[in-house]
């Protein structure tokens, strides 16, 4: 009989469609599978292949050969001869002590400053917000190098600038401290000046992103208990913002750390950074094992930190 | 407008003197004048952008008046910054400190009053037991329910014990049964405290029950100061009886007066009726007859009451404890009539039925007229 087919139960499931296993898959749950599938698979293809490609390149031997490098044979399998000596070079150390001290002299400076523009941008009428923000964001239109090498010109000792800076020195101090030009280039001085410039946007945006978010009832309630705008601040918005602060601190601090171009054009030659080392060892010297070990040796650095944050973030559970 | 209130003769606590706030061209407070005593809470009834809370904003400092003067204890405050006023504020929001715990936030304002940390933390603890929260005192304000939070609030503006609470909106974000709940709990409060509460809200309800005195206020200004008894069987406008408990009004022109009764000529109720008498209205003015729901009698034989008429049941609708009547007059009018079901049973406790003929009756003491 034909009756089953007129009589079938409307709760029934939706029949499924026409085809094999994956358009079943892909009609139940593929979208949603391909859609957050597509992050890790960019993650495990383009950051964490890359890293063991390094990582087993800074335990191989440096060799003549093309690739010079080799795991096994002749040569041991396993070579830990660039971590040692990394650990035990004071030039790779003090490398590793300039890149910290300049990033971080560079986060904190960046803080300072990028705090108050966040502040600045919550505060100000909304209809300047847009504008404001459009200015933090507008360097990014102009080549990194091409504000890198203004810099340059700046901070020459023949630049009108440096005059500048020159004759007001020349005007304060005594006599005897005079000087024909100040000399800013190639130290560490025009190293966290630069980067200041370079990274503060990075420092402003989740700064102004956390501070956006911040219910300003909350301060008049806190000046209606008694505190004057200055306790408010210390008491209210400065803690309510210490995820922005970080987020800042590690969008500037990393980058910077890892540094390879402001260095070596504006840098001291004689106490290079870390990226400069990797970029020497690599290119230079030839060296990649040594290239790789120093370039692991700089992600511990950052991820432990990192790591340890986003430990205390889960403890927190969610109370921001 | 500046209403005379029926302030005693003593200074009183509070004075808001001819107080006005324009943002811009537009005026939110418009020559507010009202008064109020130590201990009272005193209740800032409007609808939305009615100037309640920008009043109250002014209380607390946030904003300067454009115009007049606050003396709270006979102290101007004008130029006092909300930090140094001794004004707490509850704000709608709770505007609860998310990183800090229950005990951090209702000790905040403590900290700038010169008080060893025993006593503080003694304080603190009063405050706790005063809302029963102590158990919850190290939790941090999204770890407790809504309720919670608007009593970690109350805690918190009351700690430093000021001399003037203000409660914005203080029940609308809590849901009906704990907002029963929460008003007379909030009225004991004020009782042991003895701290003088003004209270903003929109809900009519709330201010009857919570408040000693009513302002009713409508587009900056206030229409009318009094006890909730006054304001809603003696309303001095159209706007206040309407914004007050439901009623009916109709369009109606003084015909004289009968003794101690108006006499007014009613055309939707088919002729004269008696009413109480207003002072200040004059034969022949167009007045409007207002009548609430609950002082009409509903009988089925014609009532001995001079005024009474005849109608039919258009529509009924049971709400358990009562019943609401819409009775279509000769004239086409409709009304509104409330009727307690006092009897039990199925059919036998209606008054009438649709379609019934009905006699509707009212008291002339009931009968407001409204000259404005």
């Amino acid at each position: 009989m034909a009756e089953p087919s007129t009589l079938r139960d409307a709760t029934a499931p939706v029949e499924p469609r026409q085809g094999g296993a994956f358009a079943r898959w892909l009609d139940r749950r593929g979208w949603s599978d391909i859609l957050i599938g597509g992050p890790y698979i960019w993650l495990l293809l383009l950051f964490l292949v890359p890293f063991l490609i390094v990582v087993a390149m800074s335990v191989a031997t440096k060799t003549s050969t093309a690739p010079p490098i080799s795991w096994g044979g002749e040569v041991p399998l396993l070579n830990w001869e660039p971590y040692q000596r990394v650990l035990s070079d004071g030039l790779y150390l003090r490398a590793f002590l300039t890149s910290v001290m300049n990033a971080g002299i560079a986060m904190i400076l960046c803080l300072f400053i990028g705090y108050p523009m966040a502040l600045g941008l919550v505060r100000v009428a909304p209809s300047w917000r847009n504008i404001l923000l459009m200015l933090v964001i507008l360097p990014f239109w102009t080549s990194f190098l091409l504000r890198v090498y203004a810099w340059m010109g700046l901070m020459g000792r023949n630049s009108w600038f440096n005059g500048m800076l020159t004759d007001a020195w020349n005007f304060l101090v005594p006599i005897d401290w005079a000087v024909r030009s100040i000399p800013m280039m190639n130290s560490n001085f025009a190293v966290v000046l630069v980067m200041v410039y370079t990274y503060l946007p990075f420092m402003i945006l989740p700064l102004y992103a956390s501070l956006e978010r911040l219910d300003t009832t909350l301060d008049e309630a806190a000046m209606d208990l008694g505190s004057r705008p200055a306790r408010v601040f210390w008491d209210v918005t400065l803690p309510q913002s210490v995820p922005g602060i970080i987020a800042g601190g590690m969008l500037v601090f990393i980058p910077a750390a890892g540094e390879l171009v402001i260095p070596s054009l504006v840098g001291n030659a004689s106490s290079p950074m870390i990226g400069r080392l990797i970029s020497d060892e690599f290119s230079m010297a030839r060296d990649w094992p040594m290239a790789s070990a120093i370039a692991v040796m700089l992600l511990l650095l950052m991820v432990v930190p990192t790591m340890l944050y986003s430990h205390y973030q889960a403890k927190a559970g969610g109370s921001k | 407008m500046a209403l005379p209130d029926a302030g005693t003769g003593a200074a009183p606590f509070l004075r808001i003197e001819g107080v006005s706030k324009s943002f811009g061209s537009f005026k939110a407070v418009n020559d507010v004048s009202l008064t109020v005593e130590k201990g009272e809470i005193f209740a800032l009834l409007g609808g939305s952008g009615c100037g309640k809370t920008t009043l109250l904003r002014m209380l607390a400092g946030f904003e300067e008046p454009t115009a007049g003067r606050i003396f709270l204890d006979g102290r101007d405050m004008a130029g006092v910054q909300p930090w140094d006023r001794p004004v707490h504020m509850m704000f709608q929001s709770y505007a609860l400190f998310p990183h800090m715990t229950v005990a951090k936030n209702i000790g905040y304002g403590l900290k700038h009053e010169k008080m060893t940390k025993a006593e503080r933390d003694a304080r603190v603890r009063e405050m706790l037991d005063l809302v029963q929260l102590t158990q919850f005192a190290g939790r941090k304000p999204h770890q407790i329910s809504g309720g919670q939070r608007q009593r970690v609030a109350l805690a918190r503006a009351l700690a430093r014990q000021p001399k003037l609470l203000l409660l914005d909106e203080p029940l609308a974000a809590l849901d009906k049964k704990l907002r029963e709940h929460t008003q007379f709990e909030l009225m004991s409060i004020q009782q042991r405290t003895g701290v003088t509460f003004i209270v903003v809200t929109h809900d009519q309800e709330e201010a009857m029950t919570l408040a000693d005195r009513i302002a009713v206020m409508d587009k900056g200004v206030v229409r009318q100061i009094g006890s909730p008894t006054e304001i809603y069987e003696f309303p001095n406008s159209r706007f206040v009886a309407s914004f007050i408990g439901s009623i009916t009004s109709f369009e109606a022109k003084v015909a004289g007066r009968e003794g101690a009764h108006l006499v007014v000529d009613v055309p939707a109720l088919g002729g004269r009726i008696l009413a109480r008498d207003v002072p200040g209205v004059v034969e022949g003015q167009a007045v409007t007859l207002a009548v609430r729901p609950e002082k009409l009698n509903l009988t089925k034989e014609r009532p001995e009451s001079p005024n009474a008429v005849e109608g039919m049941v258009k529509d009924l609708a049971y709400f358990g404890k009562d019943s609401l009547y819409r009775i279509a007059l000769p004239s086409g009018a409709l009304v509104q009539a409330h009727a307690v079901n006092a009897r039990r049973g199925m059919e036998a406790a209606r008054v009438a039925d649709w379609d019934d003929k009905i006699w509707l009756s009212f008291d002339p003491g009931s009968a407001i007229v409204l000259a404005d």
